[in-house]
């Protein structure tokens, strides 16, 4: 009868280390899987936010190697905290946050919905739909700077086809007042198929019985979509919202490559001026407590939201 | 028979180890851009002497200072030769990122004398007009203008600005005068297409507008410092000269530029220019050679002249490198023979001709150098009339402040010129405050 693979690993253990296995117990043979994982975690991430909280309390800049570093307490929380500066890329990080989750909640779900009903050829547009969130951010911005481009770009001749307006007129990512909406419409394009299949999948697994029985109940197709869709796909769809939130807070390669924060500050997302602030003026303590602050922030929103999801889920 | 053949190759070992004993794989850093690719070329002579390897590492401009900055504030030790840019000398020397070469080139015979004064100045000394020397001078440059010539000199167009300004449509001696050749050429139809006025620096993330904005503020009466008192900014950064040309640098970026030009530096300004789209360009006098090669305006179809005068001065902004060894490196005596050698003059001839921009005196006060190239002569009156930025060990955080309040108020129209340089006052004494220099 062949060994299985257990038992060939088991006798090929040499007789000591085997003697030694044997005494160890469920608890320490655990400990001993999942240490390397641990020490990984403590290494790559622990250690970095102990040693970021610690440095967000001193004037430490990396460029400075020669010079004293000096304990300061508060002052960085201080400094950011009254800096209307920052506060206006928390107002920048807000309006993306909020209009692109809005958009590509509302678009992302309309579409799913479509897929769902099975058209011709749905397999097909499914395909074409989830094609611009496998592209790299970086190529995604480059090219909606091309189509933003006041005299070739496809957008603005698409705006001045409806509107009849010169093309040249307008500059999507050159203008203050349509600059936050560049950005807003260019993650939009790219990760409204991301919420798509999210829903796709909360719609797919909502049980056909159950439309059914609606149907037996005389439930009008307006009235199964507010008291069945909807609740069913709300876990699915806060899901969603929570992964696009995370992303869109940490947004950073896109919006530097569409617009690189400007006009002004216009679109100075927090994650580009923390990177300024760390690595290009170098103020190494004053971009810890920086860093400090938009991680509480985001744990603390985070914790909140999965808190209501999980209440959702157990409704 | 047998022995004579062991000692034969144990000489020939012998040698091949003395060889690479002494050859060391050198790595050079610098920004990717196309002087770079001739400096490869020319590299390749001081490979083929000293028996030493050259590796290249060139990051591309927008990216040049963060990927550089980082390696030396990391004390790494990818590069053993940095062309850094002039504003990093301060920082660099203070920080001990570059090794000090006073006793390298007295040893060498290499002087300071032989060379631009204001290349010397802005790219090797720290701190400035004192004889501490952390660079070679790599590369001059300097911020100046190329123009449409052909359209210049079409007679309609010449008949219709005599008419409109009451002179020659000419290379312009002012700022004023730029503006409005910008201006007169701004929507006009060229052969068919529309065409716009200039491309100027406006670029937010690194130095663009900085580096372009400088060039009105100089002009107009704009200083750093008090000249009799180091560090007193009140009343020269934000005097009313330089509050009238910041307004100039706006009203210029409002009415002559491009659409969709908010974000353009060294590379946008080359496209729009080669493409046909703007009869005026400001950009640094690299891109001289490559304009003059182009097929579509090359060949005596652009002109090139300095940055006009303004009302208060007549200055352009400095740009080029220095060439400097990295104290991190192991292999510093390579590189100081590599340095030894790119000093000489007929390499610094070479590396003119190849596409460099030697600031050596003996190449660029050559008889024939002024009439070498149809820009050798702007490149000259350029190089008189520098100006840099700030080269302190802070340059960055006052870089940044600056790219900040100029773009807000240029790009983004947001205040009044004199709250920006109010603004930027207050930036540059915190950073000073911070550095203890206030």
């Amino acid at each position: 009868m062949a060994q299985s693979p257990i038992t060939r690993a088991a006798q090929a253990t040499p007789e000591p280390l085997a003697r030694r296995i044997r005494g160890l117990s469920d608890r320490a043979i655990a400990w001993i899987f999942i240490a390397p994982s641990i020490f990984l975690l403590l290494a790559v991430n622990i250690f970095p936010l102990i040693w970021t909280i610690r440095l967000s309390f001193t004037d430490y800049r990396v460029n400075r190697p020669n010079r004293d570093i000096e304990w300061v307490g508060l002052q960085n929380y201080r400094r950011i905290l009254t800096d209307s500066d920052i506060w206006q890329t928390m107002q920048a990080t807000a309006h993306f946050l909020i209009w692109t989750i809005v958009l590509q909640v509302l678009i992302g779900f309309a579409l799913a919905w479509l897929i769902n009903s099975k058209f011709r050829s749905s397999n097909f547009w499914t395909t074409i739909i989830v094609l611009p969130m496998m592209l790299s951010p970086a190529v995604v911005g480059n090219f909606w700077t091309f189509l933003y481009q006041p005299q070739i770009g496809l957008f603005n001749h698409a705006i001045a086809f409806v509107t009849g307006a010169d093309p040249a007129s307008f500059s999507m990512i050159g203008d203050v007042a349509l600059a936050p909406w560049a950005i807003v419409i260019a993650d939009t394009w790219m990760w409204t198929p991301f919420v798509m299949l999210i829903c796709l999948a909360g719609l797919r697994s909502i049980p056909e019985s159950i439309y059914e029985a609606a149907e037996c109940d005389r439930a009008s197709k307006w009235r199964q979509f507010w008291t069945l869709t909807v609740p069913m796909v709300l876990p699915f769809l806060m899901l969603a919202v929570l992964f696009r939130g995370i992303e869109n807070f940490k947004m950073f390669d896109l919006v530097v490559q569409l617009t690189g924060g400007g006009p002004g500050n216009t679109t100075e997302l927090t994650s580009i001026n923390l990177k300024r602030e760390a690595f290009e003026k170098w103020r190494t303590g004053y971009a810890s407590a920086y860093a400090v602050i938009l991680f509480v922030t985001v744990f603390g929103l985070a914790s909140i939201y999965v808190k209501a999801l999980n209440r959702v889920k157990d409704r | 028979m047998n022995i004579n053949r062991m000692y034969c190759a144990a000489a020939a070992l012998a040698c091949v180890g003395a060889t690479s004993a002494h050859a060391d794989e050198l790595t050079l850093c610098w920004a990717a851009w196309d002087p770079a690719n001739a400096l490869v070329e020319l590299s390749k002579e001081f490979e083929a002497q000293s028996g030493h390897k050259m590796r290249f590492e060139f990051v591309p401009w927008p990216n040049f200072a963060d990927r550089m900055l980082n390696e030396l504030n990391s004390g790494g030790q990818l590069c053993d030769l940095m062309i850094g840019d002039s504003q990093w000398i301060g920082g660099s020397a203070e920080n001990g990122h570059y090794v000090k070469l006073n006793d390298f080139f007295d040893k060498e015979g290499i002087s300071m004398d032989d060379f631009i004064p204001a290349t010397v100045t802005g790219y090797s000394e720290w701190p400035k007009n004192t004889p501490n020397y952390w660079a070679l001078p790599a590369f001059g440059d300097v911020v100046g203008w190329t123009y449409r010539k052909d359209w210049f000199e079409r007679p309609d167009l010449q008949a219709e600005f005599q008419t409109k300004h009451g002179r020659a449509l000419d290379v312009p001696k002012t700022l004023e005068e730029l503006k409005d050749i910008a201006q007169f050429f701004q929507g006009r139809d060229i052969d068919g297409t529309t065409v716009y006025g200039a491309a100027i620096y406006t670029e937010r993330g690194s130095e663009g507008i900085t580096m372009g904005v400088t060039n009105a503020l100089y002009n107009f009466g704009f200083e750093y410092e008090n000249p009799d008192k180091p560090y007193d900014l009140e009343g020269f950064v934000n005097s009313e000269g330089a509050v009238a040309g910041l307004e100039f640098y706006k009203a210029l970026y409002d009415c002559c530029t491009p659409p969709g030009s908010s974000n353009w530096y060294m590379g946008e300004d080359i496209d729009a220019y080669k493409s046909g789209q703007v009869a005026l360009q400001m950009n640094f006098a690299f891109i001289w050679p490559g304009v003059e090669a182009d097929p579509k305006v090359g060949g005596g179809k652009s002109g090139y002249f300095p940055n006009p005068a303004g009302p208060g001065g007549h200055f352009a902004q400095l740009g080029g490198q220095g060439i400097s060894v990295v104290s991190y490196s192991s292999k510093q005596d390579a590189a100081l023979a590599y340095i030894k050698w790119f000093a000489q003059p007929e390499i610094q001839a070479r590396w003119t001709a190849m596409g460099g921009a030697s600031a050596l005196r003996s190449v660029v006060e050559d008889p024939g150098f002024a009439s070498s190239h149809p820009y050798a002569q702007a490149f000259l009156d350029s190089m008189a009339i520098v100006k840099d930025f700030w080269a302190e060990p802070s340059y960055a955080e006052l870089l940044l402040a600056m790219q900040a309040r100029v773009h807000n108020y240029v790009i983004a129209g947001s205040g009044t010129a004199k709250e920006a340089l109010d603004g930027l006052v207050k930036d540059w004494v915190e950073i000073f405050e911070d550095e203890g220099k206030l």
